[in-house]
């Protein structure tokens, strides 16, 4: 395929490890669980890997591998970033609106 | 068509600084959720070019179209089913589930490269040496995540599970499979070494997460966060992929970055946890319960009074509280003090819940407000001011003999919850927590025990201060 020589790739890797160090260490603990949930749909990239052997696939056995392996590369991609979504929704600077009730409450 | 793979190369490019970029917004709670939606444009952009190149090579059979479309639906649907329908409480399957799939699918890759290669005695080790660490580090991370989502959904013992003989394979299994991925390496055609390494792999998940009790959770889905990561980006080195050596590292480093926090707020080193056999909390002296201490137990109208006429209010919610399913009661109880004036936080341990963050999580979902939720480098020094400290369902993290040498959880960072002006303390019993050992906070003269169920505790208290303060 393209031709990526060795010692990029490696290039590639070292600065990728790099950046994601710097990155990462600036997010605060209370959003630790979704950054891991939403670092997780990333990793779901695999799912491009899955979609080229499958495309390289002219057996059964290639077949049954890339099937699942596109199974599990599409799942991880979808569910991570709606999980991800929904929680990030949750979180808010000021309580949601039903709370008005509760108000009149504490104020009679 | 040179060009059109190269085409497509940038926009891989592209995605990745988008993984990038989403995942630096994710530094505020207020553009997290931008960040997230970047990133998941980014993939959706990738997987489309993917489609596109795949066409224009034009290599792929129409059984090859059926597989992709099927596999790709079904993936999808799946994945769209758990990530609706799951709990707060259950994020942490979730992740696991997530990770063991990623790893599947990574492992996967370097089988399928090693197995469908034209000419695989001719491999390089440029291609069989990152698909054997790729078959490794995904097939464990497969295994060992399965495990771990079981163990949490309590399918299988949340306890550690020792069979004897399980150091002695913990040790073995390793060499093992050193042995089999360099046998792979130096003869990439040989299908006993492929199968013989994918197999050893997968029993290595399996004995590594087995004897790791439910409270090292945390550092474990971290561990194999980390993993998928890696397994990915081999399976980039196998394909020639930037983009899959890019994502996976940036998830490899955040994996590894959470690791170490986890382990530094447990207590634990990292070569400890690796080592294994942890989480059984032998290291911890029996020490005789109670003695007969003399707490001072408290009754909910004491509490309310006190909540009602103080300025601060600072709450210390451990797992206790989310295994009690009391989150709510907590946030409204907090909600009725805030609407009265009065000062509210939350000071979050990083180890409260069973993966990093997920008191957080569990409190956003019961409306906190993020703007009240505290670190616990940033709330330690408001401890001194807080008129009262109400602790729910967090044990070892509130010791202050931690800060003493000696003990099993000494050097532990641990909450100052000791030094606020008062505290209160919702507890069913005197029971220890994981670290077995009597917590020094609860017979402190300033502490009050209000020995109750925390979901029926907090609604009582709610409904007093509802009184005192109407």
């Amino acid at each position: 395929m393209n031709g990526l020589d060795l010692l990029t790739a490696i290039t590639v890797f070292v600065l990728s490890v790099l950046v994601g160090v710097e990155v990462i260490s600036k997010v605060p603990a209370t959003l630790h669980t979704p950054l891991m949930s939403g670092s997780n749909a990333v990793h779901g990239i695999v799912v491009i890997g899955a979609m080229l052997i499958a495309a390289e696939s002219h057996t059964w056995l290639g077949y049954v591998l890339s099937f699942v392996a596109m199974v599990f590369g599409a799942m991880n991609v979808v569910g991570g970033y709606v999980v991800t979504d929904r929680m990030l929704e949750m979180f808010k600077a000021r309580p949601a609106a039903e709370k008005t009730d509760r108000n009149e409450k504490a104020e009679v | 068509m040179d060009t059109d793979s190269n085409a497509v190369h940038y926009v891989f490019l592209g995605t990745a600084a988008c993984f990038v970029l989403g995942l630096h917004l994710m530094n505020h709670p207020r553009t997290a959720r931008r960040g997230n939606t970047i990133s998941a444009s980014a993939m959706a952009v990738a997987i489309a070019a993917t489609v596109w190149l795949v066409i224009h090579q034009s290599t792929i059979t129409t059984t090859g179209w059926l597989v992709l479309a099927s596999g790709g639906l079904v993936g999808a649907a799946l994945g769209l089913y758990a990530a609706r329908e799951v709990k707060m409480t259950a994020m942490p399957q979730l992740v696991s589930l997530f990770n063991a799939v990623g790893g599947g699918a990574a492992a996967l890759i370097a089988v399928n490269d090693l197995l469908q290669a034209e000419n695989p005695a001719g491999l390089g080790a440029r291609v069989s040496l990152p698909g054997a660490l790729d078959i490794v580090i995904g097939a464990v991370t497969f295994s060992g995540s399965l495990i771990a989502a079981a163990k949490l959904q309590g399918v299988v013992s949340g306890a550690p599970v020792v069979f004897p003989g399980a150091r002695l394979l913990n040790v073995l299994l390793p060499a093992a499979f050193v042995a089999g991925a360099v046998w792979l390496v130096l003869s990439p055609d040989s299908r006993t070494a492929l199968y013989g390494l994918v197999a050893v792999a997968l029993l290595f998940g399996v004995t590594m997460v087995l004897p790791i009790g439910g409270a090292d959770m945390p550092v474990v889905i971290a561990l194999l966060n980390a993993f998928t990561g890696s397994a990915v980006a081999m399976a980039g080195f196998v394909l020639n992929e930037t983009a899959l050596i890019i994502a996976g590292m940036l998830v490899s480093s955040s994996g590894g970055i959470l690791t170490k926090l986890m382990a530094d707020a447990m207590n634990r080193s990292i070569a400890n946890i690796v080592v294994g056999g942890f989480g059984t909390g032998d290291a911890a002296p029996a020490v005789t319960a109670g003695g007969a201490a003399q707490v001072r137990p408290v009754s909910g109208d004491d509490v309310a009074i006190q909540l009602a006429y103080a300025r601060k209010v600072v709450f210390v919610p451990g797992y206790g509280l989310a295994a009690a399913q009391a989150q709510h009661e907590l946030g409204d109880l907090a909600k009725l003090l805030a609407d009265h004036g009065i000062d509210v936080s939350y000071a979050v341990h990083p180890v409260a819940g069973r993966m990093p963050g997920h008191m957080n999580v569990l409190l956003a979902e019961a409306n906190v407000p993020y703007t009240q939720l505290k670190e616990m480098d940033d709330v330690n020094p408001e401890f001194p001011q807080a008129d009262v400290a109400l602790v729910i369902g967090a044990n070892d993290v509130t010791n202050p003999i931690a800060r003493r040498p000696g003990n099993a959880i000494s050097g532990m960072p641990i909450l100052d919850v000791d030094k606020a002006k008062s505290v209160v303390v919702i507890k069913r019993s005197m029971g220890h927590g994981y670290a077995g050992i009597d917590n020094e906070l609860y017979t402190d003269p300033k502490t009050g025990m209000f020995f109750t169920d925390a979901k029926k505790g907090l609604a009582e208290l709610k409904a007093a201060v509802g009184e005192f303060v109407s």
